[in-house]
């Protein structure tokens, strides 16, 4: 990935900015929260010029204060609003816990109120943010019932997905890779468009080895094809796009097709969304598998900060390439 | 501000020892952001410039055995509990010779041995634990005391008000305090809370609370020493907001477009050392070539610092997998 955009592309970054300008323009539901969000445009400047814009009621400086906020934001949602409110790193997510998963999951279930939130989540390593500023939160909400979980890899995603998720009568976690801000680049049609939630992408068409994976991983998996294919190894790769609802069927009709799996994410190993997938195949395409399912994965270490144990950390094109023969041999 | 300070009960060996320490953090973070300026330094970085008379003036308060849970922008305090320049900086570079031995970054250090508790960035998270760690002093009947503090953003968070209450119903030997350099990042006092004085806050937890200039260092020393005096006593919390401004942005990638520039201007004329050179020179206890000769020993300081850090070696990467679980020598 290089880092200047070409003519007519945005940056991930933009499309999202432009998916949350866009919102609010046609519903005036819409509405954003969070710290350093207003004058600043956002730890990241997402939120760049919508304040001016739109005023003070719909860009919302908060106080430094992620359950309080999340469950104004919730109060807000059940009375009609359309908040998105933006954590200015994933990390400090576990400050909501609480609001996220016992009341805006369990709402709906619980006395039938709908909870229509947003909750943009920057996660995801590779910049050297250390055990506070990197982490990947999603399996502590994957397990449970209630909430969306969507992580687009590409621009033309991230801005549907987001607008998806502004549209959608549930509490949405986006979670958006802070990687690929200003490293994935593409072009958006110039006219309205959704990703609908619950959609996987075959990012690649390949015969011999399905790759199951999300966020940033998506780009590491296509790379991994490119080296694979002068062995002449195949790979599909499957961009999840959406972790809840998942999409098992075209995970099972890929799998069901090549026979082998790879689940890659950048999340720690251990009880990730990559165990659960793993845990389907074996209980849904036993017979269709011609070799052992395969996990690439952080180790269960909290995410470090200094370069070499970062870059020992996270998943590597080469972990892929050599899964990838190993499992061939099969 | 709203408490008389006689300076006179400070001796002059230890003011001019808070001066030293003024000096080593001023130099010391002035080296970091030249550093992180020629992209050095990994990751962002966070510094004290215009607060560093409250972490020199607290820590100068403390006994050896007494323990700290520092907020982010007290390098001092670090400094005076036996960190060394070129530990810190080796923290900085993610050496291995940095107190987390590369596995975290910047001031987000800790040394249980040292009596520092390790920073946690979700602000306010280590509130509860400074609680904790006075109530183990409680229950075993030692005179150690715990201070304990965050920003005036972080004073917005349940943790903060959860400890307080906690505090102070246990009557913990602890000292919360609040380095109010009025902004949170780019939000403004007035956007983070309905009230002018944090201090405020003190009163719905029945804690005694007092308004410290922050800029001045032998008020902090003066207001952490009584407070800290009272929770030995074992009277209980107490909390302190120290006033003062963030000179520098949030971190130095930060231009802080969003606070007026007379403000700053106002601050500056306040700046801590200036502050504490003219207080010094009142009292008789120094003057200018005494202030070179200090500044020089601790610039002398971090250039060693910067050397040590830069000798020392990065971790490897699988030592990523060291480290998740105590063992048994950990145990203490
Ligand atoms: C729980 C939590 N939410 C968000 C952040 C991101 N963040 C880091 S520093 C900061 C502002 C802190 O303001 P304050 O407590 O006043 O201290 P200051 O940095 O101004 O000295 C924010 C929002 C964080 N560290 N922790």
């Amino acid at each position: 990935m290089t880092t200047t955009p070409a003519a007519g592309e945005v940056t991930y970054l933009e499309a999202i900015s432009q998916a949350l300008d866009e919102e609010m323009a046609r519903d005036e539901r819409v509405f954003l929260m969070g710290e350093d969000i207003g004058a600043y445009g956002g730890a990241f400047r997402i939120t760049e010029g919508l304040l001016e814009k739109y005023g003070e009621w719909r860009v919302l400086d908060t106080p430094l204060a992620e359950s309080g906020f999340v469950g104004a934001a919730i109060g807000a949602a059940m009375m009609g609003m359309r908040p998105v409110v933006e954590m200015q790193f994933a990390d400090f997510i576990s400050c909501a816990f609480d609001q996220i998963t016992e009341v805006a999951a369990k709402n709906h279930y619980r006395w039938g109120a709908a909870v229509p939130l947003v909750i943009r989540a920057p996660f995801g390593g590779g910049i050297h943010g250390g055990p506070f500023h990197s982490e990947c939160p999603e399996g502590w909400f994957f397990h449970s019932p209630g909430l969306k979980l969507v992580a687009p890899s590409t621009p033309y995603d991230a801005k549907g997905l987001l607008k998806a998720a502004i549209r959608d009568p549930n509490p949405v976690l986006y979670f958006e890779h802070k990687f690929l801000y200003r490293r994935a680049k593409g072009t958006l049609p110039e006219e309205d468009y959704v990703v609908p939630i619950g959609k996987a992408d075959v990012k690649l068409v390949g015969r011999d080895i399905s790759v199951i994976t999300y966020g940033a991983m998506v780009h590491l998996a296509l790379e991994a094809a490119q080296v694979l294919a002068n062995d002449g190894i195949a790979l599909e790769v499957i961009d999840l796009r959406t972790l809840i609802p998942l999409d098992t069927d075209t995970i099972f009709e890929s799998v069901g097709k090549t026979s082998k799996a790879i689940i890659l994410h950048e999340d720690n190993k251990t009880g990730g969304v990559g165990a659960e997938i793993a845990a389907l195949l074996a209980e849904q395409c036993f017979d269709q598998l011609d070799g052992p399912i395969m996990r690439i994965a952080a180790p269960d270490t909290p995410v470090p900060f200094s370069t070499p144990l970062e870059e020992f950390f996270l998943p590597k094109t080469g972990d892929i390439v050599a899964a990838a023969r190993k499992l061939k041999e099969y | 501000m709203d408490v008389a300070v006689d300076v006179t009960e400070i001796k002059r060996a230890d003011l001019l020892q808070m001066y030293y320490y003024l000096r080593l953090t001023r130099g010391l973070e002035d080296r970091i952001t030249a550093l992180y300026r020629q992209g050095r330094i990994v990751g962002g970085c966070y510094t004290s410039h215009g607060m560093e008379a409250i972490a020199v003036g607290y820590a100068s308060a403390l006994e050896r055995d007494d323990v700290i849970a520092p907020f982010h922008r007290d390098m001092g305090a670090f400094l005076i509990r036996g960190i060394t320049p070129g530990e810190v900086l080796a923290q900085y570079l993610g050496k291995r010779t940095g107190p987390t031995k590369g596995k975290d970054g910047n001031v987000h250090m800790g040394d249980i041995k040292r009596g520092i508790i390790g920073f946690v960035s979700h602000l306010a998270d280590n509130l509860p634990v400074a609680t904790g760690v006075a109530l183990a002093f409680k229950i075993r009947g030692e005179h150690r005391v715990v201070f304990a503090g965050t920003g005036d953003g972080g004073t917005s968070r349940g943790d903060f008000h959860e400890a307080m209450n906690f505090a102070a119903v246990r009557m913990l030997p602890v000292v919360l305090f609040c380095t109010n350099n009025q902004y949170a990042y780019s939000t403004p006092l007035r956007l983070q809370m309905a009230i002018p004085d944090v201090v405020d806050r003190a009163k719905a937890y029945g804690m005694p609370g007092e308004i410290v200039d922050g800029n001045d260092v032998a008020a902090v020393y003066l207001a952490a020493t009584r407070a800290v005096a009272r929770a030995r006593a074992g009277l209980g919390p107490a909390f302190l907001e120290f006033k003062t401004m963030r000179m520098h942005g949030h971190s130095e990638h930060d231009p802080a477009k969003y606070v007026p520039r007379e403000l700053l201007e106002e601050w500056k004329k306040r700046d801590p050392i200036l502050k504490a050179e003219h207080l010094l020179t009142q009292l008789g206890y120094g003057d200018i070539t005494l202030f070179q000769e200090i500044t020089e020993r601790a610039n002398k300081e971090v250039e060693a610092g910067v050397e040590f850090a830069e000798q020392s070696p990065l971790p490897e990467g699988p030592e990523v997998l060291e480290g998740v679980f105590a063992d048994s020598a950990d145990d203490h």
